[in-house]
Formats: C-alpha cells, sequence, structure tokens
C-alpha cells in the first residue's frame, strides 16, 4: 500500500506492506535509527515517537495508521545544531549510559515539557514509568527532566519543539 | 588520592559518549545496514525435552524470498551442529538429537527481509517426541530422572560437578562449640539481566579476500574472535569482531548464542551479509539467564554475638548445557566469598551443578562471578542470626565486621581482601539513614499494626579479574591488553580490549591516560571493540574493565612517559634523572615552570633532534596487565520498606547506599552505575522471576510476565562514600560496576522480612510480589522458582 507520512517536518510517500511497524518503518524505509525496539509488546518505550503530537510506541503503530499524520523522532530534537534542552539536560545530569532507552525517554521528557513546564520529580516517573531503564536507576533520568525544565525556563527563547509542535498540540487538545 | 600526574582529569563530571546518545546516533548492532543484507530467524523448540523425529524446510525453502535454511544436519556435516561452552561443555548450535529445553534453536532461515524469515518459520515443519522435563533442579539427581545430556560419552544422570571451599572438619569443631546455630533453605531464584538492547549480529563474510567481518553485541570481542576461528576453521587474523555502541550487557552478552553462529554460517553460504537480531522473547528464553542457586545456609556463634562460622550447601541449576562464563577453575564462580565481610573462624561450602531441561546460563546479571549469591546468602543468615539472638541487626554486623588493621585480610576460604574499612561504611550508613530515629519510627507503627521493615546488607565484592596464574576464560588468562600512541600534536589514541555497554569507558579511560600525561580529556581518544584495532584481552565483565584494563591503560600511559622524559632530557640537555614531572610538563628539577609539555616532546620525538638511546622516533607504548590480586570493594545498604499488609505489596520508601570502591576516577559515572545496581535489588528482591510450569514451559517471555522496575518503583537513591584506595591498582581503583547489584538485594529482602516479623514469618524467597507477601503472611509457603502453587 502506499502512505504518505510527513517526519520531522519532512513529507515522505513509500509503497510498503501494510502490517509494517512504525519502528521499523522509520529505521529500515528512512534511516533514522535513533527509534529503537527493546520489547515488542510496548512495555519498555525505546521506541517511543509521537504521532500527531502524542507520545506512542512506535512498535505496536502499524506505519499504515501513520498515513497522513505527523511524525517526531529524536532526529528533530536538535535543531540548527542547537540541543533541545531535554538533550542538554541529559548530558549535563548523566541521564544516558548505554544510550539505548534514551531516545524514547527524551521524547517523553519534551511532551511533558511542552505540557508541564514545570513538573513535579511524581509527575516527572509517571511521565516516564511506561518506560524501561536497565541503566541509570532512573535517577538521572528524573534529575535531567527537572534541569531541562530548568533550563527552558530561564531561556530568554526557549528554543523547544514549540514551533514544530505546536499546530500537533492544538489538535490534541480538541 | 590522586595518580603520579597531575590528577587534574579525575573526578571531572562528563561524557563523551553522550553527544552522540541524545542526538539518538549511537550505533547500535541494528543500526548496521549493508548492501544486500539478507536477514535471519530462528525456529525454537515448543518443547522443554523431545526427541526431533524430522525436520522438514522444504516448504519454507519454496517460499520466494527466503535464500535459505540452516539446520542442526547441515550444521552438522561442516562439524558445526555444536560448539564449545566456556565451562568445556558443549552446547547445540542447531538441535540435531533432541532439543532440551523451550526456546531452544532448531533451525535458522535466511531470507531477503526480516518480516518474510519470520512467515518462513511457520513453515517449517518439526515433529517432536516428546519426552518427560526435568523441572525442579531437586528432582535432577532422581534415580529415575530422564538423563538430558544423553549426547554427552559417558553422561548417566544429571550431574554436572561438585566443587567445594573450605574446611568441614574445622567448621564441625566450631558448630559444636557454638550456642546457637540457624539454618535456612533459600533460593536465589532464576533472574535474566534482560538489558534493553536485545542480542543480534551482522556477519560479512568475504568471499573473495575470505575475511569474515562481524558486528555483534560482544562484551568480549577477542574471546568471541577466538571462538569463531576455532569453529569455522577461519584463521584468526582473518577474523575481524566488531561492537560498536552496545545497549545494556550485564553479562548477557558474554558469551557466544546459537544465532550468531547461524548468521556466520548463512553469511559463509549466501556470500551475502547476514543479520540476525533476537526479539525479546528469544532474548529471555533461550539467552544467559542468572541465579538459580538453592542454598541451604547454616550460621554459628556465641550467645554474645560473635559469629564462629558458616556452612552452606548449594544445588546449582545450569540448565540443559553448562555455559556458565567463569574462569575455568571456579565452576561455582566466585562464591567462595560467601563468608562476606565478616570476621569468622571457619566456614565450607559445597556446591552441586545439575542439568535441568531450561536455558543454560547462569553467571551474569552483574552478579560478580556469582557473589551476588554469596553476600546474599551470608546477608540473609545474619539477619536471621539477629533475629534468634534478638539483637539489633547494624549492631550484629559491626560487631563481626573485619576490622581495618586486619588487612590485607586472609578469609576462611582463601581470598586476601586487599583493603577495607569496613566499620567507618557502616556507622556513615546509619548516620545518613537516621538509623535510631527509624527504629524509632517502626516500633511507633507496630503499635498501630502497620508493616514497617528496615533491611541492612554489608557487602564485599570480588573483582578485577584476574591474575592468570589462577584465572582464565577458557584458556585466556585474564589479563589485558593497552596500546597508547601520542600523535606529534600531543594528542593521544588509547586501545584497550575491554567493551563497554553503557559504562562510559571512553570518558573514563581518557581520564586516566589524561591524568598521567597532562593532557586535556577530550586530547585522548579511547578505541574498544575492534579486534582489528585493539590489543586482546577477554572483554568486560564481573566489574573488570576499571581493575585490570585501567590499570593497564594507567601503566602504558606511564611507559610513554618515562619515554617522554628521555625525550625531554635530550631536549633539555640533562640528565633523565634530573627531570621531574609535574603540572604535565617534565623539567630540570628546581626549574619548575621551565621545561617540555607533552606535545613539545611528542613534536619533537618527530623532529630531528638525536633520540637517546631506549626511544624510538614516536611516543608510543604496549602493555599486558596482569593484576596481582583481585579488588575487592565493599559498602553498606539500608532499605526501609512498607507493606500493606492486606495485599502484600511492598513499597520501597527509602534506599541509602554507601559504596566504597577505591579511588573514583568519574564520580558522576561511579553515581550512575551505583543507580542502576540498587534498581537491580529492587527488581531481583521483588519483581523479575523466570519461571517455568511443570512441564518446563517458560512463563516469562515478555516483559509483561518478566517485570522490571520502573521509574515508580524506585524511590530516589541516597548515596554516601568511603574512599579505601586498592593498594595494588596503581591508581587505587577497585571498579563499581556490579557493586550495587551485589549489594542490594539482601538489603530489600532483609527489610520486608523484618517489616513481617510481626506476622511471625522469617523467611520468604525472592521475588517477593504481593502475592508472595501475602502468602508468607498467611503462613502458606512458596516455591518461586515454580509455577506450583
Amino acid at each position: 500500500m502506499d502512505i504518505t507520512v510527513t517526519v520531522n517536518g519532512r513529507q515522505y510517500r513509500r509503497t510498503i506492506e501494510p502490517r509494517v511497524l512504525l519502528a521499523y518503518f522509520l529505521r529500515d524505509e528512512l534511516g533514522l535509527t535513533g527509534t529503537h525496539l527493546g520489547c515488542d509488546t510496548s512495555n519498555c518505550g525505546a521506541c517511543v515517537v509521537w504521532l500527531d503530537g502524542l507520545p506512542v510506541k512506535s512498535c505496536t503503530v502499524l506505519a499504515a495508521m501513520a498515513d497522513g499524520k505527523q511524525v517526531r523522532t529524536v532526529e528533530s530534537l536538535a535543531r540548527n545544531g542547537q540541543l533541545d534542552p531535554v538533550q542538554q539536560a541529559f548530558i549535563d545530569c548523566h541521564g544516558a549510559q548505554c544510550g539505548f532507552c534514551t531516545p524514547g525517554m527524551l521524547m517523553t521528557a519534551r511532551w511533558l515539557l511542552d505540557r508541564d513546564p514545570d513538573p513535579s520529580e511524581e509527575r516527572i516517573r509517571e511521565a516516564i514509568s511506561g518506560q524501561l531503564c536497565r541503566c541509570t536507576g532512573y535517577e538521572n533520568i528524573v534529575r535531567a527532566i527537572r534541569r531541562a525544565a530548568e533550563l527552558s525556563n530561564t531561556a530568554d527563547d526557549d528554543g523547544s519543539s514549540a514551533a514544530l509542535a505546536g499546530e500537533q498540540r492544538d489538535e490534541v487538545a480538541s | 588520592m590522586t595518580a603520579d600526574g597531575n590528577g587534574s582529569a579525575f573526578g571531572s563530571r562528563i561524557r563523551k559518549e553522550d553527544a552522540r546518545f541524545v542526538r539518538g546516533l549511537g550505533k547500535f548492532v541494528d543500526d548496521v545496514v549493508l548492501p544486500g543484507m539478507l536477514h535471519g530467524a530462528m525456529l525454537r523448540s515448543p518443547m522443554a525435552h523431545a526427541r526431533i523425529v524430522s525436520v522438514d524446510v522444504s516448504a519454507a525453502l519454496a517460499h520466494p524470498r527466503v535464500k535459505t535454511v540452516i539446520t542442526g544436519e547441515m550444521l552438522a556435516e561442516r562439524g558445526m551442529a555444536w560448539m564449545p561452552t566456556l565451562s568445556y561443555d558443549q552446547q547445540a548450535v542447531l538441535a540435531t538429537d533432541k532439543v532440551r529445553f523451550q526456546g531452544q534453536e532448531v533451525a535458522f532461515v535466511v531470507a531477503e527481509d526480516r518480516y518474510a524469515a519470520r512467515d518462513a518459520l511457520e513453515l517449517i515443519d518439526v515433529e517432536y517426541e516428546p519426552l518427560p522435563a526435568v523441572v525442579d533442579a531437586h528432582q535432577a539427581l532422581a534415580p529415575d530422572a530422564p538423563v538430558i545430556r544423553d549426547d554427552r560419552p559417558g553422561q548417566q544422570d544429571n550431574h554436572i560437578f561438585d566443587w567445594e571451599s573450605g574446611d568441614a572438619q574445622r567448621v564441625a569443631e566450631v558448630f559444636a562449640e557454638a550456642d546457637v546455630v540457624v539454618e535456612q533453605d533459600m533460593l536465589y531464584p532464576r533472574v535474566h539481566p534482560a538489558p534493553l538492547e536485545t542480542c543480534g549480529i551482522v556477519a560479512d563474510m568475504d568471499p573473495v579476500s575470505g575475511r569474515l567481518t562481524v558486528w555483534s553485541t560482544a562484551q568480549a570481542p577477542h574471546a568471541h574472535r577466538s571462538l569463531y576461528a576455532q569453529l569455522t576453521g577461519i584463521p584468526e587474523h582473518r577474523i575481524r569482531v566488531i561492537a560498536n555502541d552496545i545497549g545494556g550487557g550485564f553479562g548477557n552478552k558474554v558469551g557466544v548464542y546459537p544465532g550468531y553462529v547461524c548468521a556466520i554460517v548463512a553469511s559463509m553460504i549466501t556470500q551475502q551479509p547476514v543479520k540476525w537480531i533476537e526479539d525479546r522473547a528469544e532474548n529471555l528464553m533461550s539467552t544467559a539467564f542468572a541465579r538459580d542457586y538453592h542454598m541451604r545456609g547454616e550460621i554459628a556463634a556465641r550467645s554474645d554475638g560473635t559469629i564462629l562460622g558458616l556452612r552452606v550447601r548449594v544445588l546449582a541449576d545450569h540448565g540443559a548445557f553448562n555455559a556458565t562464563a567463569q574462569p575455568s577453575r571456579y565452576p561455582a564462580g566466585f562464591f567462595g566469598v560467601f563468608t562476606g565481610s565478616y570476621d569468622l573462624q571457619a566456614a565450607h561450602c559445597s556446591v552441586t551443578g545439575v542439568y535441568t531441561n531450561k536455558a543454560p546460563g547462569g553467571v551474569a546479571y552483574s552478579c560478580s562471578f556469582r557473589v551476588t549469591e554469596a553476600v546474599y546468602l551470608v546477608e540473609r543468615m545474619v539477619d536471621l542470626l539477629a533475629c534468634e539472638l534478638d539483637m539489633d541487626p547494624a549492631e550484629l554486623r559491626m560487631r563481626n565486621l573485619i576490622r581495618p588493621e586486619q588487612f590485607p585480610y586472609d578469609t576462611a576460604t582463601g581470598w586476601r581482601y586487599d583493603s577495607g574499612d569496613y566499620p567507618r561504611a557502616l556507622a556513615k550508613l546509619l548516620d545518613m539513614a537516621g538509623y535510631h530515629d527509624l527504629r524509632a519510627e517502626q516500633a511507633a507503627k507496630r503499635e498501630r499494626g502497620e508493616l514497617m521493615g528496615i533491611g541492612l546488607s554489608f557487602f564485599t565484592e570480588a573483582v578485577g579479574a584476574g591474575p592468570r596464574k589462577h584465572l582464565d576464560m577458557y584458556g585466556f588468562g585474564m589479563a589485558d591488553g593497552a596500546e597508547l600512541r601520542v600523535h606529534p600534536s600531543g594528542t593521544a589514541v588509547l586501545r584497550v580490549s575491554c567493551m563497554s555497554q553503557g559504562q562510559g569507558h571512553e570518558t573514563t579511560f581518557a581520564q586516566l591516560v589524561a591524568n598521567e600525561l597532562g593532557i586535556g580529556v577530550d586530547e585522548v581518544d579511547v578505541v574498544q571493540g575492534d579486534t582489528d584495532h585493539t590489543p586482546f584481552g577477554v572483554g568486560t565483565y564481573g566489574s573488570r574493565s576499571i581493575a585490570v584494563s585501567g590499570a593497564a591503560a594507567v601503566t602504558v600511559a606511564r611507559k610513554v612517559r618515562e619515554q617522554a622524559r628521555l625525550i625531554a632530557a635530550a631536549m633539555l640537555e640533562a640528565d633523565p634523572e634530573d627531570l621531574e614531572w609535574g603540572d604535565g610538563r617534565w623539567y630540570v628539577r628546581g626549574v619548575e615552570g621551565a621545561g617540555h609539555t607533552l606535545a613539545e616532546i611528542a613534536r619533537a620525538a618527530h623532529a630531528d633532534i638525536d633520540l637517546p638511546d631506549g626511544v624510538d622516533g614516536q611516543l608510543a607504548a604496549s602493555t599486558v596487565y596482569n593484576p596481582p590480586n583481585l579488588t575487592f570493594p565493599f559498602g553498606a545498604y539500608l532499605c526501609v520498606v512498607d507493606v500493606d499488609p492486606d495485599t502484600g505489596q511492598v513499597t520501597v520508601r527509602r534506599f541509602v547506599a554507601v559504596d566504597d570502591c577505591g579511588v573514583r576516577i568519574n564520580p558522576m559515572i561511579v553515581d550512575g552505575q551505583i543507580h542502576r545496581g540498587l534498581a537491580d535489588g529492587i527488581g531481583m528482591a521483588l519483581m523479575e522471576h523466570i519461571a517455568f510450569d511443570a512441564d518446563g514451559n517458560h512463563l516469562g517471555g515478555s516483559f509483561m510476565d518478566y517485570l522490571l522496575p520502573t521509574a515508580l518503583e524506585c524511590p530516589s537513591w541516597e548515596l554516601g562514600e568511603t574512599v579505601t584506595p586498592s593498594p595494588h591498582h596503581p591508581v587505587g581503583a577497585k571498579g563499581i560496576g556490579e557493586a550495587a547489584t551485589v549489594g542490594s538485594p539482601a538489603a530489600v529482602v532483609n527489610a520486608v522480612m523484618d517489616a513481617l516479623r510481626p506476622c511471625g514469618v522469617r523467611h520468604a524467597d525472592m521475588p517477593l510480589t504481593p502475592a508472595a507477601v501475602w502468602r508468607a503472611i498467611q503462613g502458606r509457603a512458596l516455591r518461586s522458582d515454580l509455577a506450583i502453587r
């Protein structure tokens, strides 16, 4: 079947098997290997991307379901060579170790901060509770997301994903 | 303490790896894409024990996108149906005679894409003749137990080995003198390291050059290369194993798995690259599990709490093939350190290994070669003794800890602990936790019928394997190589034989070299995980990287610094003996601020000065570091839990950890390593479990069944530290990769048992799920290793 998917602001038309998962579509068709697969059962969240502004586990979404929709992956976070505050904060706080869960964590973190610019530790833990990390014991991921909130809130121009995500956010809100 | 260098490179909070990880630009094995690459998928046994009557792959071969299907018979023709294990057993690559565990490899499909490969698995017709399965390790040696390993000549039962350590006679004597003896059966259940990235490989056999290139999740790339050479007949120098970024290992990625071998054979047959990435179910069902130790502990003491002796009997479930990855002469790993952190007179353990119809493995999951099991055993026994004597468990531990003046300390089972100040760590822990206030709070809660528990553990690790005189992996001494080359500009490249799986070697090892040479951490690049570009070594596991490879890196940096001294002396027209090193330069004693930096010396080495004897026209050196002893990190942990008496739900409210891993090179990374291990402890103590039903069906094949802790189960970890340098490591470091995994489960279990004490519960096995805790409160036992309720 033919699908048209906008990924990180760029439109792609592809002919695919209807059963192809979004995660494999991103990785194998588009070469966006920042999205990882860790479990196949939507438990680990290494594959989290945004579909029309909402975080989804792309290992359990068909690429066909993204037809006509907007997908956002970790590769879009840095813009014009400038890291997103969540990326910078993961560096500052040692939020990544092996780096495998990191992209999914970053996508959830950015989504959370776009909705709640000043989340409590409890809110952060809840937001990432659908994702697994085997390296950090979550401590430094939680700290990194808190720091990202602080970085964003102190920046003159928040430099985050608002411009790219704004339209999608409205759709979710409606 | 700092090293002989200027020390400025230690303590910094940086990590080189993160720049790519936060951009999604890590290079993991499934990210490797080669032209013409094919995809493999593995057909696995649905049964735990069955004779294979026939394997019909004709329908699969007829699939239009299938290139080939490899069977055990095909491998047998090439002499590759079986492969050697690290424990000198053999393991089936693809089953030819029988399947011996559910999930065992039976056939390997190679197709144009991963979907087609999976489709074709459905087209393979295997006829099995079911056999009774041995699931319960305690039944494995029963006279009528089916013999699992009838492939082994002369094997007539399911016995693998007996191993013992310590002095049984002396133990009997001290037990006879004791006022109190406490005994307890306990199980350290089968768990799985479950790194977030599963195992995988891309194999590329170049038919023209005869060179095989392998990208794989290999914690031990050089060892893998050696095994591939032995198995395939391809000469070692024509095999290159590359491990790029590895998405967590924890011991799961030490060994060679059948899927790797099949992908290599498939590439040899098809003359195209072949990728095989296992899925999560395959990872949990077939790759290296951990633990499965059925232990009986007995501890003897005087009524004043002086511990006299310890006796342990272990039944070790090794699964269908003895593939545990530990030094050859230690079939029970380092379980022999089960006397823990205590000064006691006598100890003895005996371990019997048995085959069962379960996946092979046993040494994995950050266990430091089974120090996890040893620490759990002794720390549970000490708590049980405290209950028996009605003593405070902190006081009982403090009374029996090895004292600082006793180091180096020779244990009753023959280990020489290098250094430590145990009472200081325990005192610091109790202070940080506010121990006495916690006990007061607990007393008040007990009055109200609330179940609050405080659990302690004190552990001594045995890591950094190790001296090649005693320790080898499959015949390879556990020494590690390092090579260092300083470029003319004074920047450097270090090549090491260990392989990071997220531990940050690129950063820490650069710090070690930068510290010795007085150059910036950014001026040192670290190469690892590529057998063509690194010296031989046995890889990263058992917390050995800093202790062995790290020592190699420091040693080679000091060699280069000595070369630099000779060249600097020539440049300064001075006697080398008159030079001193400081602030990143060699200078004539008394003329600080003059002299030459490494960059100046490196440039001169490649220029036209007359080089003195003993140096080439470069700054470069290599070494193999053979450690004189293991290192022995230690720590004191405290866990506070609340238990819901109606549901059995355990909530970990606090976890306080004081670790001493010697000198810390990168404290940020050290803390991160500890965080991980503490989460492991929560997982193992409360959630994680590879269970089987009575027929040997695996009941934990996904993360819906094999539960791992999330951010909600983990508290915010409270860390403290003491620093007792290792006397024999060149910078005093000991290693930290597994300490918290080793030490934390006992603290959590001790806390839950402490909470349940008013209910009359003395012991319950991990995992302490709500069901297990509730049943314990009701006074009903549960065999957690079996789905027998």
